[in-house]
């Protein structure tokens, strides 16, 4: 695989405790009680998409459910909400995988920022119908600081993967 | 043709829409019984045991950003509020030489009307650790649970009045719902007219006083305390204070938002008060004798 499809540079298969690593330190980010401070990023939904655009065939809807539950118990959220909210971001990240591998980081983000803001929204919905109260508009603030922190997390999660520039003429690959 | 298979390195499991649907809808089932018949306490503190470390490291920074700031605390600021307290505790100190006389003299009035007495509490004082993260609820977590001996369903007061109601335990913390939670309500009276009143929360750090009559008689700068009818929060506690009274001709009950009267929304300690003693037997069901109270209904009788 390449960092973008348009890209001539091949990466190294991806390690899926790799994966799984960088989706608990999502967890991790996710458990820090910020309280009600705006604009906190939900990182599980973007580490999730991410992973479920680059791996469409190894990360999806079951990652997306149990890593909600666990985000459910750790902030205190009703059980199920986020993980309504993660099967619908990674079945969608998954579909529009191989559309958005074509484009360039800044143009990714744009693609995954409707994804997480219409999570937060389902979120919403969920729990305005159960009658809890509306946290403000600044809430949906998060989702747009995430899709920046798109562009830094496509170098950074995508490291691992990078080989060596200069070639070594014994190994030609 | 027949038995043309897909080769099995395009198999992916169920259809992506299927996997969809199905976890979409347990998701929503898990939802329904959370939120609407709470069935799923258990599964939920099985699964906290293990998110419990991970939260516990995740909870180190804000602890450090708090205990920097205490330590950082000026000490102009420490002087001031020891300046506060000594003289708070010496006008404590003259209503608290009293209330010992005061608690005997009550006992004995009691006896003498043969009233139950009010029982002592046991309580466990608790500090805040953080608010929860859930945008959608006014919680925080205290650093007192379960082997603390705290229970779902006690009371919490901060040095001024009641803060709010525990609603989940875990072995080592413990969840406080705020009074201004949407979802929380306690029984109050009011102390000027002895109206006796429901509190609910109303989501933007006040309260609300619901459903009473239009011409009820509530003023602005009522002081609300406690009515102790649930049998959960003792009688007489302060909770908060009328801020306005908006009485529409249109509508049947008048809309009195209150203020809470605890520092609801900014406190450190709070105390967890113990359970209260087994309420009295209920009253037996007066038989309506239909002869003499022509259609009105037989009314049990006041505490």
């Amino acid at each position: 695989m390449q960092p973008t499809n348009r890209s001539r540079r091949i990466l190294l298969p991806v390690k899926m405790w790799f994966v799984y690593t960088t989706l608990f330190t999502a967890l991790f980010l996710n458990y820090i009680p910020t309280g009600h401070l705006p604009a906190v990023p939900d990182f599980v939904a973007l580490v999730l998409a991410f992973w479920c655009i680059r791996e469409p065939l190894k990360i999806g809807i079951g990652a997306g459910f149990v890593f909600g539950l666990l985000t459910d118990i750790g902030v205190g959220a009703a059980l199920g909400q986020h993980a309504f909210a993660y099967v619908l971001v990674a079945y969608a990240a998954n579909e529009l995988s191989r559309r958005v591998l074509w484009f360039t980081p800044v143009e990714q983000a744009l693609h995954v920022l409707p994804l997480l803001f219409l999570s937060q929204v389902v979120m919403v919905i969920v729990r305005l119908m159960a009658g809890a109260e509306f946290p403000g508009w600044w809430m949906f603030f998060g989702s747009f600081v995430a899709a920046v922190l798109w562009i830094p997390l496509h170098y950074v999660l995508l490291l691992p993967q990078y080989q060596p520039t200069e070639r070594d003429e014994n190994r030609p690959i | 043709m027949v038995g043309h298979s897909p080769p099995p390195f395009f198999k992916r499991g169920p259809a992506p829409l299927a996997k969809l649907v199905f976890f979409l809808v347990l998701s929503l089932a898990l939802l329904v019984s959370d939120l609407k018949l709470r069935y799923l306490d258990a599964f939920r503190q099985g699964l906290s045991v293990l998110a419990y470390p991970l939260q516990m490291a995740a909870a180190t920074p804000a602890d450090f950003v708090r205990n920097a700031s205490d330590y950082f605390a000026s000490l102009v600021r420490l002087q001031i509020e020891n300046k506060e307290l000594k003289s708070k505790q010496l006008q404590g100190g003259e209503r608290l030489l009293r209330l010992e006389q005061l608690e005997q003299e009550n006992r004995h009035l009691r006896t003498l009307l043969e009233a139950r007495e009010r029982q002592p509490v046991k309580s466990t004082v608790a500090e805040i650790m953080y608010t929860a993260k859930d945008p959608f609820s006014r919680k925080v977590i205290l650093d007192k649970g379960a082997q603390a001996g705290i229970e779902a369903g006690q009371a919490v007061v901060d040095d001024v009045g009641v803060v709010g109601q525990i609603t989940r335990v875990f072995p080592m913390q413990s969840e406080l719902t705020l009074l201004t939670d949407k979802d929380q309500a306690i029984p109050v009276m009011v102390v000027r007219s002895g109206l006796r009143a429901v509190l609910f929360g109303s989501g933007d750090g006040l309260m609300e006083l619901r459903y009473l009559a239009a011409n009820a008689d509530v003023q602005p700068g009522d002081k609300i305390v406690t009515s102790g009818l649930d049998g959960v929060f003792l009688a007489g506690l302060p909770v908060a204070t009328v801020a306005r009274v908006e009485r529409d001709q249109a509508q049947t009950f008048a809309r009195i938002p209150c203020l809470p009267a605890a520092g609801v929304e900014r406190f450190t300690h709070v105390l967890v008060l113990g359970h209260r003693e087994s309420l009295p037997a209920r009253p037996p069901e007066v038989e309506p004798v239909v002869g003499k109270l022509k259609g009105r209904k037989a009314r049990p009788a006041k505490e």
